[in-house]
């Protein structure tokens, strides 16, 4: 039994740590958050190319480091504990995956190696309106190569080159690969709970597009695409869920009241007690995912919904409580408990939310366990 | 990153296997822990006499114990076999070998380890815990039972409860005031009982589940040796500490199955119908709530093989089992009273030829206040969580520093 990350991932973990702390302090989150005018943070995208990280899990071959998914992994926790304002989800989660996923070897070349160099920023635009996807929720459509429609919200899509774009064809869902630069796209940056975490509106009107995958296989493709970004989210999310118990705990250490500690009054003890136990839950089932990733396992499915639904809940507790620990202080912009609040929903959305996931996951169960 | 067992552990496992298809007891019906009829008892005895004769009980004890002389791993690679074939039967040696004897070995002399170890490795003797009174259960320094200097013995007088299996144990381990003077940490100590002695009265509590595999234990001038004396004097709270820390590193089978309880849960959605002429399970508000059962239980699974890994490389689990009991006593008792729910009129059926599953259910929802309560109340878990885990001040005691004779008691 080998149910833990080996020694050289773990490495590179820790490394991932150091770097993190030095590039990305709580300061420059919050120049992000601060500054409508930053989509992000440019100089730490720049340091994050330089580190290789893009290409983490992309085959040498075309450029990536050819790692794999369990570093990918080890990455993903360290930037979702440090709330990294960059676009490394949407472009390595997503667009990345989804074309190792459903490229040809042609769309693989052109676009693979850009990824990993940093010269692809990418996005992926499925949701147009309020609600979970459906075949009903999809207007954009394809007509001779050209793309209609308007997506929003798109994570990243004020900063992206590229853009996955979900759109039908013929009646049917496809997945197309559209340039931003070019004619027929116009973008605006959208206001979300996250200012951290950029999204826009991307109006397409008869847009180049590319198709990726099959004719018809847009829904399928897209699931298999969030089952892979949702195993990676649930690092950042368990990431993000570990900090916010640190905190609560150095508060409840540090502020006294009625002449103790907070931390010795049970009603906080047991509620980092309760932190602590979806934190070890959602690591436990994150790992699972990323086994099941890691090895292309025909559980990922369920193990991708276990590990979002999971995670999902543990950072939102986790942050909701860190903020609840701290008390008045909590809720003040000055302190950071909010950049992971924040942050916490921005994660438990950008993929479908949890309770799509328990339908999906209820839905696999019952195959799985036939009657 | 993989399930695999290392080639050592696949031998291992694959020896145990042959083993367990040659001589495990087919169709054995093992009984909760303390209900246990005489023949489910026997069996399990039997079974027992022959893992030790081979080897295979206590396999993470030294031989000189009485143990096969293994690691920890491979008592928890034959456990996990043992399972799969259905002969789990150490239910009621579990307290003895998890519990009783590391403490009898951790503390006795030579003359008494050897009486004891061998027969309770090979199932011959049964032991029980006898810490907790009505006076005191997570407040286990709280308690009263008395035992007085005679000459070289000492009399004791007064009442455990909560003990499992004391009906059938031979012996126990029993934690004893000795100096009510002291304060209240500082005046306990810790003996060895004959559970057939003049004076020892066990009578069986009515649970509110209707079984009773917990007893009250009274003793009326019970004579005791200092022999029996495990320990130094008035520093039994020590020697309890040993007793608790090894139950806490017992070893079973620590990877439960895919899904808890929730896939019953489902087979019974299943084949409920619901006011809309469609079957349970696909209530939408059902669907969410098993989802979130099965993703918390396949954390405990998950976990549960964080800490076999650990093991595995020869270290030992981190902190984040403690978890473990904590989620899924809550997790019972809601996922049954859901299933019982979702039955309508029909959950308050509880004879097992009549009710879904058996009753299993409704058993659950009786049994499982218990597991909330037992090994550790959620309560005091958290605060274990809180304090040794994350490193929280423990809470203010007013009792500390007073003579025991001079604490305030109340119900």
């Amino acid at each position: 039994m080998n149910f833990d990350f080996s020694d050289d991932q773990k490495h590179l973990k820790d490394e991932a740590r150091r770097f993190l702390q030095a590039e990305c302090g709580a300061d420059r989150v919050r120049k992000v958050l601060e500054d409508s005018a930053q989509t992000h943070d440019a100089e730490l995208w720049a340091k994050v190319v330089a580190q290789g990280w893009l290409g983490a899990a992309i085959p040498e071959e075309h450029g990536g480091l050819g790692l794999g998914h369990l570093e990918l992994c080890c990455i993903a926790e360290e930037l979702g504990r440090a709330l990294a304002p960059i676009p490394f989800a949407s472009t390595v989660y997503f667009f990345a995956e989804a074309l190792m996923l459903a490229g040809s070897d042609t769309q693989k070349a052109a676009y693979l190696p850009k990824i990993a160099a940093g010269e692809i920023v990418g996005a992926f635009a499925t949701s147009e309106r309020p609600g979970p996807l459906s075949l009903e929720a999809i207007a954009a459509k394809v007509q001779g190569g050209k793309l209609s429609g308007v997506k929003l919200p798109v994570t990243d899509g004020s900063i992206a080159t590229h853009a996955i774009v979900l759109a039908n064809e013929g009646g049917k869902p496809a997945l197309f690969i559209v340039d931003l630069a070019a004619a027929g796209v116009k973008r605006e940056a959208l206001e979300t709970i996250d200012p951290t975490r950029n999204a826009a509106k991307i109006t397409f009107d008869g847009a180049a597009a590319e198709r990726l995958g099959g004719a018809g296989e847009g829904f399928s493709l897209m699931e298999q695409v969030f089952d892979r970004a949702a195993v990676l989210l649930a690092f950042e999310q368990v990431g993000g869920a570990d900090r916010c118990l640190e905190m609560a705990k150095q508060y409840a250490l540090e502020r006294y009241a009625f002449g103790r500690q907070i931390g010795a009054y049970q009603a906080v003890k047991h509620r980092l007690a309760d932190m602590y136990t979806k934190n070890v839950l959602a690591r436990s089932n994150a790992y699972y995912g990323a086994w099941a990733l890691n090895t292309q396992a025909a559980e990922l499915p369920i193990a991708a919904a276990g590990a979002r639904i999971s995670a999902s809940e543990a950072m939102w507790y986790g942050a909701k409580e860190n903020v609840q620990v701290h008390g008045g202080m909590g809720f003040t912009w000055e302190l950071d408990c909010h950049l992971f609040y924040r942050r916490s929903r921005q994660l438990a959305l950008v993929a479908g939310a949890p309770r799509v996931w328990k339908e999906r996951l209820v839905s696999q169960l019952e195959r799985r366990n036939a009657a | 990153m993989d399930f695999n067992d290392s080639p050592e552990e696949a031998a291992y496992r694959a020896k145990v296997r042959g083993w367990l298809e040659a001589n495990a007891p087919k169709g054995a019906k093992g009984a909760s822990l303390g209900d246990e009829t005489d023949d489910q008892l026997d069996e399990a005895k039997a079974w027992q006499r022959k893992k030790a004769e081979a080897g295979y009980a206590q396999i993470h004890w030294p031989k000189e114990n009485g143990g096969g002389g293994g690691t920890t791993l491979q008592s928890v690679i034959f456990a996990q076999e043992e399972a799969r074939v259905g002969a789990s039967l150490g239910g009621p040696f579990a307290i003895g070998l998890g519990m009783c004897i590391p403490t009898v070995i951790a503390t006795a002399d030579e003359e008494t380890k050897k009486r004891f170890i061998g027969p309770a490795v090979r199932g011959d003797e049964i032991w029980c815990q006898l810490f907790s009174e009505p006076a005191g259960g997570s407040d286990v320094a709280g308690i009263r039972s008395r035992a007085v200097k005679d000459g070289d013995d000492w009399i004791l007088n007064g009442q455990k409860i909560w003990t499992s299996g004391a009906h059938y144990a031979d012996y126990g381990i029993v934690l004893v005031r000795t100096d009510p003077d002291a304060v209240k940490h500082k005046g306990l100590t810790m003996f060895w009982i004959d559970m057939k002695a003049p004076g020892v009265e066990t009578k069986p509590i009515h649970q509110m589940s209707g079984s009773s595999g917990f007893n009250e234990v009274f003793f009326t001038d019970v004579r005791l040796k200092d022999s029996q004396r495990l320990g130094k004097l008035n520093d039994g709270w020590n020697v309890s500490i040993i007793t608790l820390m090894n139950e806490r590193m017992s070893v079973g089978n620590r990877v439960g199955e895919v899904g808890g309880g929730s896939l019953s849960l489902l087979k019974l959605a299943r084949e409920v119908i619901g006011d809309d002429g469609q079957t349970m399970l696909t209530e939408a508000a059902l669907r969410e709530k098993l989802a979130d059962w099965y993703v918390q239980s396949e954390g405990l699974r998950f976990t549960g093989m964080r800490a076999l890994t650990s093991l595995s490389k020869g270290q030992m689990p981190g902190p984040e089992n403690s978890v473990a009991k904590l989620v899924m006593a809550t997790l019972a008792q809601d996922l049954a009273n859901y299933a019982v729910e979702i039955e309508d009129q029909f959950g308050v059926i509880s004879d097992p030829s009549v009710a879904t599953s058996k009753a299993a259910s409704q058993n659950t929802l009786l049994n499982s206040p218990g597991m909330r309560i037992a090994g550790g109340t959620d309560e005091i878990l958290r605060n274990i969580i809180a304090e040794r885990v994350l490193g929280m001040p423990a809470d203010i005691r007013v009792d500390k520093s007073v003579p025991f004779k001079d604490l305030p008691v109340g119900r």
